[in-house]
């Protein structure tokens, strides 16, 4: 086999749904032999909390699918049409968007973004959060989980340098 | 059915991607070389997936079967 490949991405997205791909490419990229680091930046910080608390917001995104992940097959088929209107100003959308999608995540055997982070660290995978990021934000380092390594754009840079993949997500 | 011995059993049905390759990996990780692990998964993408992942770690896919949607892989640690 040849030399350990190495994969760097870099996290800047707090949404829910952006939350998965950082998580599942890193996690996977470990359970493949590779190394990985994931540097944590502006609203990608969040996902390094203790809790996560990562939101889908419908409005901003026309192409997220709406449906419902209960009843008939042909009732969790439909997309529901709902104008930006309702989605952008009804307080709680975002909310039962968020919950809903947990639900359909559940239903079709994907893991949580925790258990996925989980597994990233288990499997070696580092996790470097912006240190900037936390001055700006200000977030301290007890909201986060342990084992977290922290950092600037150099530290990051100079693992990428080296790096097989490097992504921005 | 296959006739292969499998000395390890994973269940991965119902379980999406990554979450069969993590598994797996897993499952690999705590077996001896030469061992086969047998590892049933309903990820239709597990396929492409499994072998790939083979393909990267050196470890062997000796057979894949599918009945009704189940997917069976047989893997021999490296």
């Amino acid at each position: 086999m040849a030399e350990t490949k190495k994969l760097a991405i870099i996290a800047s997205q707090g949404t829910l749904d952006w939350a998965y791909p950082p998580f599942i490419l890193a996690s996977t990229a470990a359970a493949m032999d590779m190394e990985a680091v994931v540097f944590f930046t502006f609203y990608g910080l969040p996902l390094l909390k203790k809790e996560i608390d990562a939101k889908v917001a419908p409005h901003t995104n026309p192409a997220m699918p709406m449906k419902m992940p209960f009843g008939s097959p042909g009732f969790q088929a439909f997309n529901w049409p709902v104008p930006n209107i309702i989605s952008g100003n009804m307080p709680g959308f975002d909310n039962m968007a968020t919950s809903l999608m947990k639900e359909t995540f559940k239903k079709k055997g994907v893991a949580t973004v925790e258990q996925l982070r989980e597994m990233c660290q288990e499997s070696g995978v580092r996790f470097i959060a912006c240190q900037m990021t936390m001055e700006v934000f200000g977030f301290s380092k007890e909201e986060f989980i342990d084992g977290v390594e922290y950092g600037g754009a150099a530290t990051f840079l100079e693992y990428a340098a080296d790096a097989d993949i490097s992504l921005f997500v | 059915m296959s006739t292969i011995a499998s000395s390890v059993e994973l269940d991965c049905k119902g379980l999406n991607c990554p979450l069969p390759i993590l598994k797996t990996k897993k499952a690999i990780d705590g077996m001896q070389s030469g061992e086969v692990l047998k590892m049933t998964a309903t990820d239709p993408g597990s396929v492409s997936d499994m072998a790939s992942w083979a393909n990267r770690t050196g470890n062997e896919v000796v057979e894949h079967e599918e009945a009704s949607g189940t997917h069976t892989f047989y893997i021999k640690k490296k």
